[in-house]
């Protein structure tokens, strides 16, 4: 698989490890109410789907970036790459965002 | 019809003419006491103890696709039972005990060979470690012995002890364990089921569930609806997603394994060996082919295929025990989809849905759990509590923080 990294083009996916759904970002509030619940399921539970799939994928052997890969998981089929930062960045944007509304 | 020696020649001696299929194909009923869903080999063997031990009646299994179609007719048909914790080894013991009696219980030629495995150790400290997983063996009932480097030399003289950066410095070796015919152990069980009154249902997939006050009611399948006062999902790969239908998230990724055979070779692997330094494995199949494997591709996946890196790792890993595989050409590789828990330890439980129970998250080690998997499986559809070797393997163990973890790595499915 060859995935295309914002910033440096095609590269092997063998330079990268792999940590799973792309929800892993939104680490749940320590201190909410409900947190060790809400902690269980973020560490512990899965959407698991089937086709188009999220992920975290760490450039270890290259520039050392989270990305986020899109990718079909019945096919294999890459979809695109966002750099993880991007993401989370645009997620707190919005969520102050929302909150200041 | 019964299998021996006698019918054997019998029809040897009358042109084959007296053999029928293996089971019925019948039509779904409107309704079962038990629907077991996923004709694998933990399907079929659930199916099978239910009729057969717990004498319950009105059972049927539905499967998607046709039976063995899955998991059970893509493993490397390695059983064992050198598991470590309390969770596991009791479990896997029992397991064994009955794929020692299987081909008589249900009259049909398993394959099942006790040839023994060998992990191989590297280190001072795998010698402390496999020292303890065997005294965790020997206290759960099983059997392992440790070789010295020569006992070891004796048995595989052709692995490459002195390799410079993993030398062999000896082995745990469990005699009992070994290799069976996985087809052969998944249509000896759906002859067995169908002969005691299961349905075996084929080309019926489940696409919902009925669930009224959070109570099961019946399954919506590509037959038709059928309903049902209990329903046992055995899945593996699918989990996550037939589970979802019942509006459930589980502790699982589904990951894809992949394995290998090469062409046919005179016998030169005796039983089983695993590579202590890599991850990597082998034994040798009846028909002369080197069966042999090692990781999971390591990402999220449903397509029944991996792709090359691995091929290249396992390889390599080959070259590293035993350089001689060089020699051999790789006739065929394939791919399952395998139900990765968090802990790396399999569930048998009920669910918060009342008469839907899950057995799920066998990871790429769920052959040779298939007996004691069915087993224990039917004792909770059959008797509501759980088996007491299955106790452990429970589907809330992660939220209340008793996970059952040998490898010590956590949520981290891809690592187990
Ligand atoms: C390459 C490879 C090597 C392995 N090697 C070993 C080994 O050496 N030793 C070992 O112990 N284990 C091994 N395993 C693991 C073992 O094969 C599995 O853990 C085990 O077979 C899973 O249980 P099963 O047989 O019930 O699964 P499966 O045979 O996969 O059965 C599940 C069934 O459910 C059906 N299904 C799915 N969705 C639906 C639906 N919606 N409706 C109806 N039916 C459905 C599927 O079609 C399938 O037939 C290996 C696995 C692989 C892939």
């Amino acid at each position: 698989m060859l995935i295309p990294h914002p910033l440096l083009g095609l590269r092997d996916a063998q330079e990268f490890v792999y940590l799973g759904d792309a929800s892993l970002i939104e680490r749940p509030d320590g201190m909410a109410e409900g947190a060790p619940r809400a902690f269980y399921e973020y560490a512990y539970l899965r959407d698991n789907p089937t086709g188009v799939h999220r992920e975290l994928w760490f450039h270890e052997q290259g520039d050392r970036s989270w990305l986020i890969v899109t990718r079909n998981i019945s096919t294999h089929e890459i979809l695109g790459a966002e750099l993880a930062r991007d993401v989370a960045l645009k997620s707190l944007d919005d969520k102050r965002k929302g909150g200041a509304a | 019809m019964r299998f021996s020696a006698l019918r054997v020649i019998a029809e040897g001696l009358t042109g084959h003419r007296g053999w029928g299929p293996l089971w019925r194909n019948p039509d779904p009923k409107p309704e079962y006491d038990y629907i077991i869903v996923g004709g694998g080999g933990h399907g079929l063997s659930t199916a099978y103890y239910l009729a057969n031990t717990f004498k319950q009646a009105r059972i049927a299994l539905v499967e998607r696709g046709w039976i063995g179609q899955g998991n059970i007719g893509r493993n490397t048909t390695i059983f064992r039972s050198n598991y470590l914790l309390p969770g596991n080894e009791p479990f896997y013991e029992f397991s064994m005990k009955l794929w020692e009696g299987l081909e008589q219980a249900f009259n049909f030629n398993a394959m099942v060979s006790q040839r023994g495995i060998i992990n191989l150790i590297h280190t001072d400290g795998q010698r402390d470690a496999y020292r303890r997983r065997g005294n965790a063996m020997l206290l759960a009932g099983a059997d392992a012995e440790l070789l010295s480097r020569d006992q070891v030399r004796e048995i595989c003289p052709f692995l490459n002890f002195d390799n410079a950066r993993f030398p062999i410095k000896g082995g745990l070796m469990q005699r009992r364990a070994g290799t069976a015919r996985h087809d052969g152990v998944a249509w000896g069980y759906a002859r067995g089921a169908d002969q005691a009154g299961v349905d075996l249902i084929q080309n019926c997939e489940v696409t919902g569930f009925r669930i009224e006050n959070g109570k099961i009611r019946g399954l919506e399948t590509s037959r038709g609806y059928i309903g049902a006062k209990k329903v046992g999902v055995a899945v593996a790969g699918m989990s996550g997603k037939v589970m979802a239908m019942a509006g459930m998230r589980l502790p699982i990724e589904s990951h894809v394994l992949q394995a290998f055979v090469s062409e046919g070779l005179k016998p030169v692997i005796p039983g089983v060996i695993t590579f202590g330094a890599g991850h990597f494995y082998v034994s040798q199949s009846d028909k002369g082919g080197l069966v042999f494997g090692g990781d999971i591709d390591g990402y999220n996946s449903y397509a029944q295929r991996g792709n090359l890196p691995v091929i290249e790792d396992v390889a390599e890993g080959g070259m590293a025990l035993m350089p001689m595989i060089g020699r051999a050409r790789l006739l065929r590789a394939w791919g399952g989809i395998m139900d990765m828990s968090m802990d790396g330890s399999p569930i048998i439980d009920r669910t918060p849905v009342e008469g839907l129970y899950l057995n799920a998250g066998w990871c790429y080690g769920g052959f040779k759990a298939t007996p004691a998997s069915g087993y224990c499986f039917a004792h909770l559809l059959a008797t509501d509590r759980s088996h007491d070797v299955a106790r452990l393997m429970r589907l809330d163990r992660f939220e209340s923080g008793h996970v059952i973890d040998e490898k010590g790595v956590g949520a981290t499915p891809n690592l187990h």
